[in-house]
Formats: structure tokens, C-alpha cells, sequence
């Protein structure tokens, strides 16, 4: 007779079994056998949050910063609910989670039993897959294969429902390892094509007018293919682009970096892949914060689109080649090869794009991201530019929030390394940054971990300060108070008549008081004379800290693509709106 | 110019659309149909018609057939999207109008009518391999198995002989010849 374990034994097993040391989550009737079985397991920890979409959001921090899948543990009903904007926000964004939540009895499903809902219904098309357990003994293989499905092929969040009665109930643990390994979302994938990669040569080589356009997909490949990314682009002298969710597979400082694209991304970048003969697209989607207008995107251009998944190619732009492929595996094959046969590549190739370059200097010039600073207020973009001089030198780690205070340090914050950089790109989930710092945190312990926040957004999770204050985790957050949702104000200002309808916070907390309310240290910077000062003693306090900076109110982010334009026909500053933003442009924002 | 408020851009233009025969085949577990046909609503694909059964008892293998209509894009974007669900082991599409694929759908007519109008209706439905399943002095119920357009066709004519009540089925598909889909 095989060892019999209880179903909640047998998830620590399994969690043990794929080496989780952190799990973020949140009690209640439904998983208790589980919560009591975690006394058995040393080498788990519980990080308690107060709200389980705080819970989710940590885990996502926690999977973004360190690549491991974040683990997450709810009840039933509200538990489960509450996670759902977890769970959707890591499906848009690709990150691996798994979440484990507890259901009402087996004989009580469909009774519209106390905190009972349909988990599994609910959560169905916000995960990759999800699984209702209805024998204990099939209990390890389901685990087993959820954290296989979360973090093979595009990752993504996974959910196992167990009912209490199978938490209780005896079974048999069984681990078949990597039992799908190197499989896409657990199906086989083919290897890279050689004639493939010979085509992806042939293309670069035909090109004068060159750009790499990389994203998240680079970040989840690991970051080795951080490091391939970036000999490439040396190798080809090429300029790069990165989307939001990229950044920091390249370093943001190089000079063939022409910074983040999209929506608000630089002039030069939009410019450069709107006139570009080969977009070279490495793990990113084409969303439609990127392309703009999509009739008008990149017109005359080849376009390679390597992509881990293969529904993403040719759902929103068509493309001349495409290579499902891992990041990583496909750079390390492609670089062999080229070098093989381009020996000088980068001296012969100089020539033949230093017209385009010349070019992506003259859009340079524009300095798109520049804005008018003052030295009666404190400009967004100033503390944004003054909080990256004064932690550059630290390897820190940067969450956001969702509004104009994510695009300022997306466009300011530079990011040398990858996993430094974690927002909330896909599902636009404000509130995600504070608790993402928090996993983070865990994750990364010792390292300076910072939320640039929004007074909005922040107060959405703002109740996850009492989390870093229990597991002593001195995470800062810098809210750039406007009193604003400031990226509505925005767009009511360009496309409602300035009709700033509800987007103004008439009550807000005294967030020096909140943050001594909650136990962690609160400091106020109103003045430009005060403000290096004030990031200083942030930075040097080693507790939680709420930072209140209290911004210019009614500052926009600029350079914007208005809405229903194409790249080349961007806004960048006040001085275009009154022009450009008359009738056509209101569309795009 | 119309003014647009949209946080988006605006619809561009729409390709041609065409019917398609999905046909997936898959574990026949707990809410795989409604993840196949979650994944149409959610992505507002089209289902015109489905068919579903168990047809491998061992490996627990169902095969479901979608009758769908889209753009190309919109064809291959289905299909993608289906392939990547963890149930779904292979994905087939053929066009309506491929001349290697049989389909057929499965319908019952029942009518309430006199015996001369019962022999018409068989007359009517004589093409397609009418089953006479039940019979009564007011009433039979027939069975025919036919195209789609068929049995539209076959409605409308039966509709003055007394039908009262029409069920039917998806179509289903198999393709001709010694091969299958692999």
C-alpha cells in the first residue's frame, strides 16, 4: 500500500516539490485545512495581505522581479472573486501564477452553498487553464500540471479549485517531472526552422532602414535573452525600440536606444517604425497603444515577427515571416549563425544606414520628452527625472500604478537590466503597483524597491501598507499627487471639452498621517528646492515609506499619438494641440 | 469630419467573410465545451452551428464541429485561439465550398396532417434519405439527412402540409477518401 496523505498535505507536497517559498494569500472557511496543514512546512513562507486582488498583485510583483511562478492562495466565493483582477491582469501581461483557492464541499456545489461561486466558470477566461478537483487522488497530477501550464510556453496565470472535503480526504502523491516540458502551453513545438533563420539574415542584410521593436516577450524569455537581445543589436549597429512591457531587456542609456514606442512613446521611436524598410518585432504583439491607426502602421516596411505564441501572429498586423520560437532560443541560433557567415557585418553595414540614422537624429533633435520645468512647482516629470539620478546607482526595482505617472516613468526611468521594471501594461489595473511592490520586495529582499504611484490609483490597494508593515518590508511608495485622476483630466482636456467629469478627488488622505497611521514613515516635498532632499531621506530609511509629492495639477503627458493617427503624427506639447487636436485627432487618445 | 470621443482608434476596413467547418477534437472532461465555446463568445466569434459527442470511449475523446463564419483573419485567429486550449488536442478547418469534405446535418419534422399530405411531404423529402419513425392517423415524424440549405429548403415546403415542430443538429463533417485529418 502507497503512503495516504490528506489533499491539503499533498498540495504542500507539491508546492515543495516545485520549490515555492512564498505563497501570497489570504484565509477563510473554505481553505482552512490548507492554512492548518502550513504549520508541517518550514520551507514555505505565508505572506498575509489584506485583500486577495493585493494578494494576486503581489504575486505578480514577486513572478515579474524574479521569473518564478507567484503563488496565490484564496478561499472560496469573494476569495476567489477578489482575485479575479489578479488573474487578469497576469494573463494580459503573460506572467506565470498559480492560484490555489478553496470550494465549498463537493456535495454542496450548485446548492448556492455560503461563499460558493462558479470559480472555475468565472475565472475561465482569465486564465490559461483551470482545473475543479473531484478525487483527491488525481490532486498532485492537476498541481503538478498547473505550474507546467503557467510557466511553459507564453506564461500565464492557472487556477485549481479544491473543495474542502477533498482538502480533508486521503489520496496518493505521485511527481512525474516535466512531464511536458519544452512544450507550447502543453502542446509540442516545432524547433526553429533553418531556412527560417537563413531568411531572417537575408532580410537584415537587404535593409537600410532597420529597426528592432522588442517586448515583454524578451523579459519572460529570462535573462539570457536579455543578453542575446543585446549582442544582436550591437552586431547589427541596428537601432531599438522597446514597448512598455520591455523595457530594460535593453539598457535605456545606449545611444541606439531610441526609447519606448506606442501611445507615448519618443518621437523618434514612432518616427523610426513608421518609415523603417524592416521591423524586426522580437516578442511583442502589436497592440493597438503601439500601432496607432492600423491601415496607417508602417506602411512600407518588412516586417519579422517573432512570437512565442503562435495566435499572435497575424492577429493584428500581417507580417512577411514569422518565427514561433522562445526569444532566447531563437536569438541564440540566429547570432550563431550570423556571425558564421557576417563576419564584419558592422563596419560593411555602416554605410549602408547612416542616411537612417541620420534621419533618427534629426527626429532626436525634437527631444520629445522634454517639458518646461518650473521652480514654483514640482513637475511630475522632474521628480521622476530626479528620483532615476538619485537611485541610478543602486540596482533598483521600479513598480507602477496605471495613469500618466506610469507613462512619466516609462519615458524617464531608465532601466539597464531586465525584471526591474513592473506595470500594469495589458489590463491597465490601477492599484497593482503598491501591492506588486510588496512581492517584489519579497522577492528581491535588501534591494530598493520603489512604487511610483498616483494619489488615485494608490488608494485602490493602499490597504497593502499593513502588509509591508507586518513583514517588515521597506518599500517606498512616491505618489506624484496631482489630485487628479490625471490621465482621465487628460483626456477630457483634449477630447471632452474639458469636461472634467468626476476625475477630480475633492477628499483625499493626508498621506504623511496614513503612512504613520499604518506604522511606516510619511514624507511631504511641495517645493522643486526641496525635493533631492526629501528622495535622500526616503531612500535612507529602511521602513516603508509613503512619499506624498505633490505635483503641478495639470500637467500632460507628452509626446501622445491622438487617437486614430498613424505614428509620424504625434502630438508633443501644448503647442500642437490647438492645431492638431482639433476634430480628427480627438479619436486617438 | 466626424468627431470621435473613442479611447480607440476606429474599425478599419472589413474583409470578406466566409463559412467555415471547425472540427476539434478533444478530452471529453468537465467544461470543455464551454471553454471551446466561451473562447467564440468572449473573442465574439460566430457559431452558426455545433455538434458534439463522445466518439472515442477509451481516450475519453470528444470531436465537435463548428460551423463559423469570418474573414480569413478571423478564421485563422479562431483556430490559433482553439489550438492553444489545453483539452483541444488537433484543430481542422475546411471552407463549405471544398469539394473534399462531406457534411451533413440530421433533422426531425414532426406533422400533423392528413395520410395524402403525409405521402407528399415523403415525396418531398424523398432526395434525402427520408425515415419514416413514427406514424399515427393525424400525424408522423420523419427523419431526413441533409445539407443545411437543404433542410432550410425543406422547411419552407413542408411548412403548408402540416409541420409543427422541426429539430435538428449541427452539421458534421468527415472528408472523402482514405485519409483523415491528422
Amino acid at each position: 500500500m502507497p503512503k495516504l496523505f490528506t489533499g491539503a498535505e499533498i498540495v504542500f507536497k507539491c508546492l515543495e516539490d516545485q520549490k515555492v517559498e512564498y505563497i501570497f494569500g489570504y484565509p477563510g472557511g473554505a481553505v482552512l485545512p490548507i492554512y492548518d496543514e502550513l504549520k508541517n512546512h518550514k520551507s514555505i513562507k505565508h505572506i498575509l495581505a489584506r485583500h486577495e486582488q493585493g494578494a494576486g498583485h503581489a504575486a505578480e510583483g514577486y513572478a515579474r522581479s524574479s521569473g518564478k511562478p507567484g503563488i496565490l492562495l484564496v478561499t472560496s466565493g469573494p476569495g476567489a472573486t477578489n482575485a479575479v483582477t489578479a488573474l487578469a491582469d497576469a494573463y494580459m501581461d503573460s506572467i506565470p501564477l498559480v492560484c490555489i483557492s478553496g470550494q465549498v464541499p463537493t456535495h454542496l456545489i450548485g446548492t448556492d452553498a455560503f461563499q460558493e461561486c462558479d470559480t472555475t466558470g468565472i475565472t475561465r477566461p482569465c486564465t490559461k487553464h483551470n482545473w475543479l478537483v473531484k478525487d483527491v487522488n488525481n490532486l498532485s497530477d492537476i498541481i503538478h500540471q498547473a505550474f507546467e501550464v503557467a510557466t511553459t510556453g507564453r506564461p500565464g496565470p492557472v487556477l485549481v479549485d479544491i473543495p474542502k472535503d477533498i482538502q480533508f480526504k486521503k489520496g496518493r502523491y505521485k511527481f512525474t517531472k516535466n512531464k511536458l516540458f519544452k512544450k507550447v502551453n502543453g502542446k509540442v513545438s516545432k524547433k526553429v526552422n533553418s531556412k527560417d533563420i537563413d531568411k531572417f539574415i537575408e532580410m537584415i542584410k537587404k535593409s537600410s532602414k532597420p529597426i528592432f521593436y522588442t517586448g515583454g516577450g524578451v523579459i519572460n524569455s529570462g535573462p539570457n535573452a536579455s543578453k542575446l537581445l543585446r549582442e544582436l543589436v550591437s552586431l547589427t549597429g541596428f537601432p531599438i525600440t522597446s514597448t512598455l512591457q520591455g523595457l530594460g531587456a535593453y539598457p535605456g542609456d545606449d545611444p541606439q536606444f531610441l526609447g519606448m514606442l506606442g501611445m507615448h512613446g519618443t518621437y523618434e521611436a514612432n518616427n523610426a517604425m513608421h518609415d523603417c524598410d524592416l521591423m524586426i518585432n522580437i516578442g511583442a504583439r502589436f497592440d493597438d497603444r503601439i500601432t496607432g491607426k492600423i491601415d496607417e502602421f508602417s506602411p512600407a516596411s518588412k516586417k519579422i515577427h517573432v512570437d512565442i505564441d503562435p495566435s499572435s501572429v497575424g492577429k493584428n498586423v500581417k507580417v512577411d515571416l514569422a518565427v514561433i520560437s522562445d526569444v532566447n532560443e531563437l536569438l541564440e541560433n540566429l547570432i550563431k549563425k550570423f556571425k558564421e557567415k557576417n563576419k564584419n557585418f558592422l563596419n560593411s553595414n555602416k554605410q549602408k544606414t547612416s542616411k537612417w540614422w541620420m534621419q533618427i537624429e534629426k527626429w532626436r533633435t525634437k527631444k520629445s520628452l522634454n517639458f518646461i520645468n518650473s521652480e514654483k512647482t514640482i513637475k511630475p516629470q522632474h521628480a521622476v527625472q530626479r528620483l532615476y539620478e538619485l537611485t541610478k546607482h543602486k540596482d533598483t526595482f521600479i513598480t507602477t500604478e496605471v495613469g500618466q505617472h506610469q507613462m512619466w516613468a516609462a519615458q524617464h526611468y531608465k532601466f539597464n537590466k531586465p525584471n526591474r521594471w513592473m506595470t500594469s501594461g495589458g489590463l491597465g489595473t490601477m492599484g497593482f503597483g503598491l501591492p506588486a511592490a510588496v512581492g517584489v520586495q519579497v522577492a528581491q529582499p535588501g534591494k530598493l524597491v520603489i512604487d511610483i504611484a498616483g494619489e488615485a490609483s494608490v488608494l485602490m490597494t493602499i490597504q497593502e501598507m499593513s502588509t509591508a508593515v507586518q513583514y517588515r518590508l521597506p518599500i517606498k511608495i512616491f505618489i506624484l499627487n496631482n489630485e487628479y485622476m490625471g490621465m482621465v483630466r487628460q483626456w477630457q482636456e483634449l477630447l471632452h471639452d474639458k469636461n472634467y467629469s468626476e476625475s477630480y478627488s475633492e477628499a483625499l488622505p493626508d498621506f504623511v498621517k496614513l503612512a504613520e497611521a499604518y506604522g511606516c514613515v510619511g514624507i511631504r516635498a511641495s517645493k522643486p528646492s526641496e525635493l533631492d532632499e526629501k528622495i535622500e531621506e526616503m531612500i535612507n530609511i529602511d521602513k516603508p515609506v509613503i512619499f506624498d509629492c505633490v505635483v503641478d495639477k495639470e500637467e500632460n503627458c507628452y509626446p501622445m499619438i491622438p487617437s486614430g493617427k498613424p505614428h509620424n503624427q504625434m502630438l508633443l506639447g501644448p503647442q500642437d494641440e490647438k492645431e492638431e487636436v482639433s476634430d480628427e485627432g480627438k479619436a486617438l487618445v | 469630419m466626424k468627431k470621435s470621443k473613442s479611447a480607440y482608434s476606429e474599425p478599419s476596413k472589413i474583409g470578406k467573410k466566409e463559412h467555415h467547418i471547425i472540427v476539434l477534437w478533444v478530452d471529453n472532461e468537465a467544461g470543455v465545451l464551454a471553454r471551446v465555446v466561451g473562447l467564440f463568445s468572449g473573442r465574439g466569434y460566430n457559431i452558426d452551428s455545433l455538434a458534439v459527442a463522445e466518439v472515442d470511449k477509451k481516450k475519453h475523446l470528444s470531436r465537435i464541429t463548428i460551423v463559423t463564419i469570418g474573414t480569413p483573419e478571423v478564421i485563422e485567429q479562431i483556430k490559433l485561439q482553439l489550438k492553444k486550449l489545453i483539452p483541444v488536442h488537433k484543430v481542422a478547418d475546411f471552407s463549405r465550398h471544398d469539394p473534399k469534405i462531406l457534411f451533413k446535418e440530421l433533422a426531425l419534422f414532426k406533422l400533423v396532417a392528413t395520410s395524402k399530405k403525409q405521402e407528399k411531404a415523403k415525396k418531398i423529402c424523398k432526395k434525402f434519405n427520408v425515415v419514416v419513425l413514427d406514424k399515427s392517423k393525424k400525424s408522423f415524424v420523419i427523419q431526413v439527412t441533409a445539407l443545411r440549405r437543404e433542410i432550410d429548403k425543406l422547411i419552407d415546403n413542408l411548412k403548408p402540409l402540416g409541420l409543427v415542430s422541426t429539430s435538428r443538429t449541427g452539421a458534421v463533417a468527415m472528408t472523402r477518401g482514405p485519409e483523415i485529418f491528422k
